[in-house]
């Protein structure tokens, strides 16, 4: 049954809905603000708001400077690759954790996680040397490898709860119908599991896209994607606030757009299952 | 062809013995039914059959030829589950015709197979439904058209009836029935209730902790049950099973009769008592009557009978009809 709620409080929980929306929002409205300054005034004190005069010029001297058209390229190729990898990887070992689990597959699982608690800089020298040793260095192939193992664990994990949700007298059902393994997890499985899959895919494209560690470690100029591309405008020069906020409005413009329009497919995906 | 033989099978979950060890032949065409309390195995069992679990020891030969190891898929079996297991992202028509495809038909005689089957079951009008708009018992047929198209070597049925209700699961039966007489298919069924196993099989398994108790055709089971558990498993309402010095006069330690082997009379009788409960079901009357020195005694007397609470009653028992049983439960001939 539908719950009453008062038409006061029903106001007073809008205001704060909003109020905790615009605070979470509040730092991408002001990179987005800072980005149309000139650089003066991004830094001048007390800031400016809306009243400002508004320019291109960060936008204009940003494209010049660097190959956006580049780094979008490589973002795009890093995040959708790798995300591509580890489904394919994932989805059958997911498969095997929710429907063949054995006596050692929560240790497993468990152990997938572990790598995650681990601070990425702990093995920052290995992987570099890794890289270095096998020509891998600022490479998209490398970056785009790397990225598939650092997210692996999440995509095994999320789709294995999602895995958990589906009866498995439906996948007995097709082994029974003569499905061989293969199509059982392509013509049945997969299609069960499509909003899990889609919001697994979804965050692992955010997750790789917005990465930074590994791509300011291991590319220069050749691979780097775009937050190797937003980093390069702290430089030892200076800080250029204004020109960098061109560049990071640039760089998030893209995911925010796939964000948006994929929220409704990635808010149903992360509460899958939590209702029957 | 449909024969399937089960030779000492045996099935444990790590540690915990399910099977410890069957034995179990059922010809071609015939419909056996695996009945028994619930946590007996007999499910285990039809699984290991499927081939959906391994057998832990033993064998299991389809049609002559070793199938132990074979995977569910290429055993030529087809399963109805009691979930229905439908795939719900299909339509009526593409969960029928999935096991066809899977076996690389034309697309033209999976589309006559599909809409033969739907025919026979009543589906045509359903054929562009998804699963979820229909109701429990067009979904169990689907799952049972989606079985009858690959003309399988034999039809298991994983307690297909429980999820519908009561009026429902008559229809089913009698429709199940029927598609074995027309088929002439090998069928495993397993339930838990005794009258759809009475009212359908050929041959009844009877399972308890994964021990088959008895085999034997409904009315073989019915009149020479060959122990305690069978005899109170089988028959509805169950058999009057009563111990003590009637049970010795007749040299058994336990004596078993069924309640409607026994006359009930106004005046006169064996056993004299008080009528406690009267459940009236218009054909017959059922009577529960507390007998001095034996026990609560049902008896089943044809029509109405005109006893109320607490009225006495005079019971006899049918001499031919008593059933003996000796101490560790197993029937005295």
């Amino acid at each position: 049954m539908a719950r009453a709620i008062p038409q006061r409080r029903r106001w007073l929980l809008t205001v704060v809905a909003w109020a905790v929306g615009l605070v979470i929002f509040f730092p991408i409205l002001w990179t987005v603000l800072t980005s149309f300054k000139s650089e003066g005034e991004a830094i001048a004190s007390p800031p400016h708001f809306l009243f400002f005069h508004w320019t291109l010029e960060n936008y204009a001297e940003v494209q010049q400077r660097s190959n956006y058209l580049l780094h979008v390229t490589n973002s795009v190729v890093i995040s959708l690759g790798s995300t591509v990898i580890a489904l394919v990887i994932g989805v059958p070992a997911a498969w095997a954790a929710a429907f063949a689990p054995a006596r050692r597959t929560k240790d497993l699982l468990m152990w997938m996680l572990s790598t995650k608690m681990m601070p990425p800089v702990g093995v920052l020298v290995p992987i570099y040397l890794l890289f270095r040793d096998w020509g891998l260095l600022d490479t998209v192939t490398g970056l785009t490898a790397l990225m598939m193992l650092v997210n692996l664990p999440i995509v095994v994990w999320m789709l294995y709860t999602y895995f958990r949700e589906i009866p498995a007298d439906i996948l007995e059902a097709a082994r029974m119908d003569g499905a061989p393994l293969f199509s059982e997890i392509v013509h049945v499985l997969a299609p069960m599991a499509l909003p899990g899959i889609a919001s697994t895919m979804l965050l692992n494209i955010i997750l790789a896209w917005n990465e930074a560690f590994w791509t300011l470690n291991l590319t220069a100029a050749n691979a780097a994607p775009l937050s190797a591309f937003i980093a390069s405008y702290s430089s030892p020069e200076g800080l250029f606030w204004a020109k960098r906020s061109a560049a990071s409005t640039m760089a998030i413009a893209p995911i925010l757009i796939l964000g948006w329009f994929s929220q409704r497919q990635l808010v149903r995906g992360l509460t899958f299952g939590a209702v029957k | 062809m449909g024969a399937i033989r089960l030779e000492q099978v045996t099935k444990s979950f790590g540690e915990a013995v399910v099977i410890p060890r069957v034995d179990l032949e059922i010809a071609d065409g015939e419909f056996v039914v695996f009945v028994g309390p619930s946590g007996c195995g007999k499910s285990t069992l039809l699984r290991l059959i499927a081939g959906l679990e391994d057998v832990s020891g033993g064998r299991v030969v389809i049609d002559g030829a070793e199938a132990t190891r074979t995977p569910p898929a290429q055993r030529g079996l087809a399963m109805v589950f009691q979930s229905y297991a439908l795939y719900p992202h299909m339509s009526v028509y593409k969960n029928i015709a999935f096991p066809l495809k899977m076996a690389r038909n034309e697309p033209a005689a999976i589309d006559r197979k599909v809409r033969a089957a739907a025919q026979t079951l009543n589906l045509t009008q359903y054929l562009d439904y998804k699963p979820g708009q229909l109701s429990g018992g067009q979904r169990q047929r689907v799952a049972i058209g989606r079985a009858i198209v690959r003309e399988p070597k034999a039809f298991l049925f994983d307690e297909p009836l429980s999820n519908l209700d009561a009026a429902l699961r008559v229809n089913m039966r009698l429709e199940i029935t029927e598609l074995h007489q027309s088929l002439k298919t090998t069928m495993i069924y397993v339930t838990h209730d005794q009258v759809e196993a009475m009212t359908m099989a050929d041959r009844i398994v009877v399972l308890r902790a994964g021990n088959v108790e008895q085999v034997g055709s409904p009315i073989e089971l019915y009149r020479a049950p060959r122990n305690l558990f069978v005899a109170g498993f089988i028959g509805s309402p169950q058999m009057n099973l009563i111990q003590g010095a009637e049970a010795q006069k007749r040299g058994a330690e336990t004596i078993g009769v069924r309640p409607e082997h026994i006359r009930a009379s106004h005046h006169a009788g064996d056993w004299a008592g008080s009528v406690g409960i009267v459940e009236h079901l218009g054909s017959d009357t059922i009577l529960h009557v507390s007998v001095d020195g034996v026990g609560m005694v049902k008896a089943r007397v044809e029509g109405e009978f005109g006893l109320r609470h607490g009225q006495k009653a005079y019971l006899t028992p049918d001499p031919t009809k008593i059933h003996r049983f000796s101490a560790n439960g197993k029937t005295i001939l």
